[in-house]
């Protein structure tokens, strides 16, 4: 017996390339839900949409681009940063936001994250951390909590993993913010905030990756990865971010916040203060 | 942040080095985003651009590698603008990345190298020619680069506005290959008139006609639109259908690759550049290009003195390779001399278009060429046709 059909559309159908979908994550993947937070921070942020464009670099949170009704760039592994550079400073009248994952903004792109954060160029960075490369299959990367076990890292990682919102913020970063895909109405309000300031803005969303992560450490399905956060999460937006570190084997909560909430001259008008 | 007493196009007559021509004639192509990263020899343009672009309301960001450098020129083609980025052999290995990139989706822009010896850091501040084939076969993949080679401090500024013009209608990144010595020579260039300045710009969408992202016309070249036209475009790195969505299969990949390399081979005849000088009599043809051409025009001249008979063929474009002009040599001329300051890279292009005898005149780098090899190979030439 078909479903019954209790609603015509969706709040968000007209965001998303219809012709697009079903898209190409697995079941339980964190992504839907923030895709949808980005989505509804487009439409709530009063600018016309024709002046958002996104850029991504490669691997699943990469394919972002591909989903969302907007300009939308997909460009090469790491690069989404100085490609969005370069598109920001070219085209001042755009709202370029990057989205993409742990592996290529802070292993493969790291160097482009630093200087871009630290010439304050006016982009808001969300990166989705699954602590895993998940499209390649579930190898170990630079966020990949002590211990974890992925197919690259079989004897439990044993590199430190980065505490990006730590990095952002002494990178000067204006605006630092961590939330899950679980916790959308608060992801959603750090994106539209983020989205109303000018500068380098960043937010780390923490995602279930059933297959590549969450399998081999045991965390069950995407929904118990999402139960996970919701009993090992603490929000304190006032944290020192040099404890906010994500340390899987330890009872420790992992730390949400708005972290960081700030001012500081945008790389694009600079150039003219300093010639006058 | 424009000052008005600054101006884009410095018409009239100036002792110019050949990196800082290459910036002028960014200027006066209407250059709007430079990104770049210091390195030797090319260091002086992305210096006289961080200068005179902010003069112009212009914009230059020195990123934190070539990589970023690369990348950055892509967006901001994207967004629309004219964007450039110069670099020398390590930089430009760097760069292959995103000059990809550019390829597959057809992002126009300009790349700038000035050689130098090679492999890894090499020769830093002295001269080679070495880096032709990267430029042809560096990044993965099958695609066809324009790319041209200044002779001179003037044409710098000439094939740098060039660059702009085919990178804009033909929708690639397109390459001026310069080389240390005709980078750092002071000599006269003469900048002409703003309105002189010859202008082929983006093939653009026409408002209201509905097209496909990547739908082509018989040109081969589908109209661009720019981000926040409206247009709503998806752009990725990966093979693409027309509508500019991922297609991963053998078929759309075919038909995608094979268009990005048509689109210039079909228009080869207006692509490829020359000079010909001396070969109407020629029996020994000497190929040459860059810096290298200059000594290999006084071979010429001096083997004349010698009463043999010999004549230039100066590439302007290094790619598409002028085979044509080749294959018509094959036919008038008894023998090739191929003089280039590498070990052999496109002497390879001319023996694949003759069945005469290529003699080769060639260093490894470091020094400018001399005549005498050039001359010597002219000479044995004569006794191997």
């Amino acid at each position: 017996m078909p479903a019954e059909i209790v609603v015509d559309a969706h709040p968000l159908d007209t965001l998303f390339r219809a012709d697009r979908l079903p898209h190409i994550w697995c079941p339980g993947c964190g992504l839907g839900p923030i895709m949808a937070c980005y989505g509804q921070a487009i439409l709530d942020s009063g600018i016309p949409r024709d002046q958002h464009a996104v850029v991504s670099g490669i691997g699943c949170t990469g394919r972002i681009p591909g989903y969302v009704d907007i300009d939308s760039f997909h460009t090469t592994h790491g690069r989404s940063i100085p490609f969005a550079t370069g598109m920001r400073i070219a085209n001042p009248e755009l709202k370029v936001t990057v989205v993409s994952g742990d592996g290529d903004l802070f292993a493969i792109g790291g160097n482009h994250f630093l200087h871009a954060a630290r010439r304050n160029i006016d982009l808001t960075v969300i990166c989705v951390n699954n602590f895993n490369y998940g499209m390649t299959g579930g190898q170990g990367g630079p966020t990949t909590p002590m211990g974890a076990r992925t197919s690259t890292t079989p004897y439990g990682c044993f590199e430190a993993p980065l505490n990006v919102p730590w990095l952002a913020y002494a990178l000067g970063a204006v605006f630092v913010a961590r939330w899950t895909a679980l916790h959308v109405r608060q992801l959603k309000n750090a994106i539209s905030r983020a989205m109303e300031k000018t500068g380098f803005t960043f937010i780390e969303v923490l995602a279930p990756c059933p297959i590549g992560f969450g399998r081999p450490n045991d965390l069950g399905e995407g929904l118990d990865e999402m139960h996970l956060y919701q009993e090992e999460c603490i929000v304190d937006h006032d944290a020192d971010l040099h404890e906010t570190t994500i340390d899987l084997r330890q009872k420790q909560p992992i730390v949400l916040g708005n972290f960081i909430d700030t001012e500081r001259t945008p790389f694009t008008t600079l150039p003219e203060q300093f010639r006058s | 942040m424009t000052s008005p007493s600054a101006k884009r196009v410095l018409t009239g007559t100036h002792f110019m080095t050949g990196d800082h021509a290459i910036a002028e004639g960014a200027l006066a192509a209407g250059i709007v985003f430079f990104a770049g990263y210091p390195i030797t020899p090319s260091t002086e343009v992305a210096e006289r651009l961080a200068r005179r672009l902010p003069e112009v309301g212009a914009h230059y960001v020195q990123m934190e590698d070539e990589l970023a450098s690369m990348c950055a020129i892509v967006g901001a083609s994207w967004a629309g603008v004219r964007s450039m980025t110069a670099t020398s052999g390590p930089g430009f290995s760097l760069m292959m990345e995103n000059i990809g990139l550019a390829m597959i989706t057809e992002a126009p822009c300009v790349v700038v190298n000035v050689q130098r010896g090679g492999p890894s850091t090499g020769l830093p501040t002295l001269t080679a020619q070495a880096d032709v084939m990267q430029v042809k076969w560096g990044s993965h993949g099958d695609y066809e680069p324009i790319a041209y080679s200044p002779s001179s401090p003037q044409e710098c500024f000439d094939f740098t506005i060039k660059a702009f013009n085919a990178a804009d209608y033909y929708r690639v990144p397109a390459f001026v290959m310069g080389d240390e010595i005709v980078g750092h020579m002071s000599e006269r260039v003469v900048i002409p008139e703003a309105s002189q300045i010859p202008y082929v710009g983006r093939k653009r969408p026409v408002p209201g006609e509905h097209k496909l992202l990547y739908e082509a016309d018989e040109s081969l070249i589908p109209a661009m639109p720019f981000a926040g036209d409206g247009y709503r475009m998806h752009v990725t790195g990966l093979t693409h259908d027309e509508r500019g969505y991922p297609a991963t299969f053998p078929d759309p990949h075919d038909k995608l690759v094979r268009r990005l390399n048509d689109k210039i081979r079909l228009h080869v005849d207006e692509i490829v550049e020359v000079e010909e000088w001396q070969l109407e009599d020629a029996e020994i043809a000497v190929v040459s290009f860059g810096s290298t051409a200059r000594t290999a025009r006084h071979a010429v001249a001096a083997a004349r003195r010698e009463g043999v008979k010999a004549g230039l063929l100066r590439l302007i474009t290094l790619w598409p390779f002028a085979e044509k002009q080749i294959r018509a040599l094959d036919k008038s001329a008894k023998a090739f001399v191929v003089a280039e300051v590498n070990l052999g890279q496109m002497v390879t292009q001319v023996e694949r278009f003759t069945s005469k005898p290529v003699l080769r005149a060639n260093h490894s780098g470091g020094k400018m060429m001399p005549p005498e090899p050039i001359m010597d190979a002219i000479r044995e030439a004569q006794h191997a046709s």
